[in-house]
């Protein structure tokens, strides 16, 4: 049976074609493996530059706010109370990076060729886990040197992943179909994103927040994602620390509707992406 | 159930020219539009992609297509052709549903597959192998497709030696000849293909020639086929489609389709030449390096997209580069700028031609290589050298070729 497509003007958004993101898997799964490919290509220390930029900042963060400010980390020591939020923020801010300028760079591929647009955003959520799984094992080996058992809370792991994964595709959506329109946002994005990392609970714990503003407040900030997931990675990692699933509860609310107003400005934008990159 | 397999419907697109700000005479003025201007860019961009195609006297509009009905009957190779501008292209990509129309619709009977232009996506990172599967991808095939076709794919091509390695080794036939044969081996009920036989040797262009007559005589299948080559057209299509400043000049038999398209591009000569004036100016860069530039002086705003082309002659006439760019709208007072390396040419007399299609503008000029590779630039009106030549020049030669444009 030979399938009748018909192409005319579009208002508002199109429905979803799971039978075409079906047939399109594939794509996205090798635009994925050439991602990790060709990331550290010609270079000398290969894939060992996805820990430089999580341990450096960790080296810093413990110098400054470890040891000169003082900042407290709940008991926790600095380097690892960093590190385990570093992890999770590294893959975050280098996704958000690569999805919303995703458009701009593949310009000349989707100009040329018709497959789903919201593949290009996609590929670097995926891409970027690579490097994450690889600074996550060097995680696992501080755990170790620091004697630190995980308890049963390990298992939530997987589901802030999700909320971590779901944020930065909301956030990716709405990037790069904005940035193909609005070159500003290319520049923004640069500029946002250490202000995005001071706002997270990277150098400081989301307690500091909670004494300060009140249970309120410390609800309030659970809408920016990052938060729960960063303190429900400590949670599940340390010991000494509980995942707080109000914050995670915070936060997959605000996730959930970036990703779905996202995709859905995405989908009523890409009609004209074409035209405009 | 019809016969057909593409039905276009009153198929029309707009879009949108940037046009000029009006220049302020007066320092305040020259402020507030400074101060005015985000508000004023925002206005701009946000318009380029939103119409009211029921407005449409709005001065910066351009149609590119305009109300074009046909339809295309299974198996028939049709040719696409017209003058630069036509909208050819834009034709093409609403087709490949890269864009869509502004009025009108399109109706598609089976799978479309286009080959805008070879070797789309390819990365040359990666190798040979890697980027069949990725190409292959992109054009639409699953990971099992590609699997089947892969020996076939690589024995087309012709690069089984260098199949492992990465693309950026190749050289630009080898790439051209890979991007090929992956597309020719999509299964598509309908292929799309632009002016791709432009690239490539004359063995390789009869081959893909000869597999396209394969596809549509043994397969059934249906080929769009966009070409300025004329006499590809001839041999292969058996109708055509005469397309003239985005509307349909004539549908029928291809030899007189292509009479008219002849006639079309000869008889308006006269008006068109007069648009647009071009300058070539050579400047070294490094002893082995040389850009052209190409300032064009456009009189009315003619803004068709047009195909830019250089070529590097050696003194016996022979081709050494060749340079295009495809459709690229070129503004009043703008250059487009081309380097090239001569690092491995000899000492002696060559030409470089420019030439715009969109208005059919040519122009040639001498360049001389001294022996410790300093090229010397001679400039074509007024014979002067620039630079400690060997020898002047004894005549220059206009070396335009004839291509169909």
């Amino acid at each position: 049976m030979v399938q009748e497509t018909v192409i005319k003007s579009y208002k508002g958004v199109k429905p979803i074609n799971w039978k075409e993101l079906k047939q399109y898997k594939d794509l996205l799964y090798f635009m994925v493996l050439r991602d990790i490919t060709v990331i550290y290509k010609q270079t000398i220390m290969g894939f060992a530059w996805a820990i430089v930029n999580p341990i450096v900042s960790m080296v810093i963060f413990t110098f400054v706010f470890g040891k000169l400010a003082r900042i407290t980390s709940d008991g926790i020591p600095y380097p690892l109370f960093s590190f385990c939020a570093l992890v999770p923020w590294t893959y975050f801010s280098n996704t958000m990076n690569a999805s919303g300028t995703s458009l701009i760079q593949s310009s000349n591929l989707f100009t040329k060729v018709y497959f789903p647009r919201i593949l290009i955003p996609l590929t670097p959520i995926f891409s970027k886990l690579a490097d994450f799984g690889i600074s996550f094992a060097i995680l696992i080996l501080f755990l170790i040197g620091y004697k630190a058992t995980p308890t049963v809370e390990i298992l939530a792991l997987p589901l802030l992943m999700v909320l971590m994964i779901v944020t930065v595709a909301g956030i990716g959506f709405w990037l790069s179909a904005l940035a193909i329109q609005y070159r500003d946002v290319k520049f923004a994005i640069t500029f946002v994103t250490p202000l995005m990392m001071y706002a997270a609970p990277v150098v400081f714990p989301s307690s500091m927040i909670l004494e300060k503003y009140g249970y309120h407040g410390y609800l309030l900030y659970g809408l920016y994602p990052m938060a729960g997931v960063i303190e429900g990675f400590r949670g599940a990692l340390l010991p000494q620390k509980p995942i707080p699933w109000d914050l995670v509860g915070m936060g997959s609310i605000s996730a959930v509707v970036l990703f779905a107003s996202g995709w859905r400005y995405f989908r009523r934008t890409e009609r004209f992406f074409a035209d405009i990159a | 159930m019809s016969d057909y397999v593409i039905q276009a419907n009153g198929l029309s697109k707009a879009y949108r020219l940037g046009l000029k700000d009006a220049k302020n005479d007066t320092l305040g003025a020259t402020l507030a539009s400074w101060v005015k201007s985000p508000a004023k860019n925002y206005n701009r961009l946000r318009k380029l992609s939103r119409f009211d195609p029921t407005k449409d006297d709005e001065e910066d509009m351009f149609w590119a297509l305009r109300d074009m009905s046909f339809s295309v009957a299974q198996g028939e190779i049709l040719g696409i052709i017209g003058r630069n501008g036509a909208g050819k292209s834009t034709l093409l990509k609403i087709l490949s549903k890269i864009t869509d129309p502004t009025l009108g619709e399109i109706r598609i009977k089976g799978r479309v597959a286009a080959l805008l232009e070879v070797g789309t996506g390819f990365n040359l990172e990666l190798t040979g192998r890697e980027n069949i599967f990725l190409n292959g991808t992109i054009l639409g095939m699953t990971r099992k497709e590609v699997t089947k076709k892969f020996d076939e794919i690589v024995d087309f091509s012709g690069v089984e030696k260098f199949i492992d390695t990465p693309v950026k080794r190749y050289s630009s036939g080898m790439k051209v000849r890979l991007g090929f044969a992956v597309a020719a081996h999509l299964e598509p009920e309908i292929l799309i293909i632009d002016e791709v036989l432009a690239v490539g040797d004359a063995e390789f262009q009869k081959k893909c020639l000869g597999k396209m007559q394969g596809i549509s005589a043994v397969e059934g299948r249906t080929v769009l086929f966009v070409s300025h080559d004329m006499s590809a057209v001839g041999t292969l299509c058996n109708k055509c489609l005469l397309l003239e400043r985005g509307r349909i000049d004539m549908v029928g038999e291809t030899p007189m389709a292509i009479q008219k398209y002849t006639q079309n591009v000869s008889g308006s000569s006269i008006e068109d030449y007069h648009e647009s004036t071009i300058r070539l100016q050579i400047e070294e860069v490094t002893p082995t390096q040389l850009v052209a530039k190409a300032f064009f002086k456009i009189l009315e705003n003619n803004l068709l997209d047009g195909v830019f082309h250089l070529r590097l002659y050696d003194g016996a006439n022979f081709e050494l580069m060749f340079y295009k760019e495809k459709d690229i709208r070129i503004y009043d007072n703008e250059y487009v700028e081309i380097k090239m390396d001569v690092s491995s040419f000899k000492a002696g007399y060559y030409s470089i031609q420019v030439k715009y299609a969109a208005s059919t503008i040519d122009l040639s000029k001498r360049v001389v290589l001294a022996s410790d590779f300093t090229p010397v630039m001679v400039d074509r009106d007024t014979f002067k050298y620039e630079k400690g030549s060997i020898a002047p020049p004894v005549q220059l030669i206009n070396t335009t070729r004839n291509f169909q444009y």
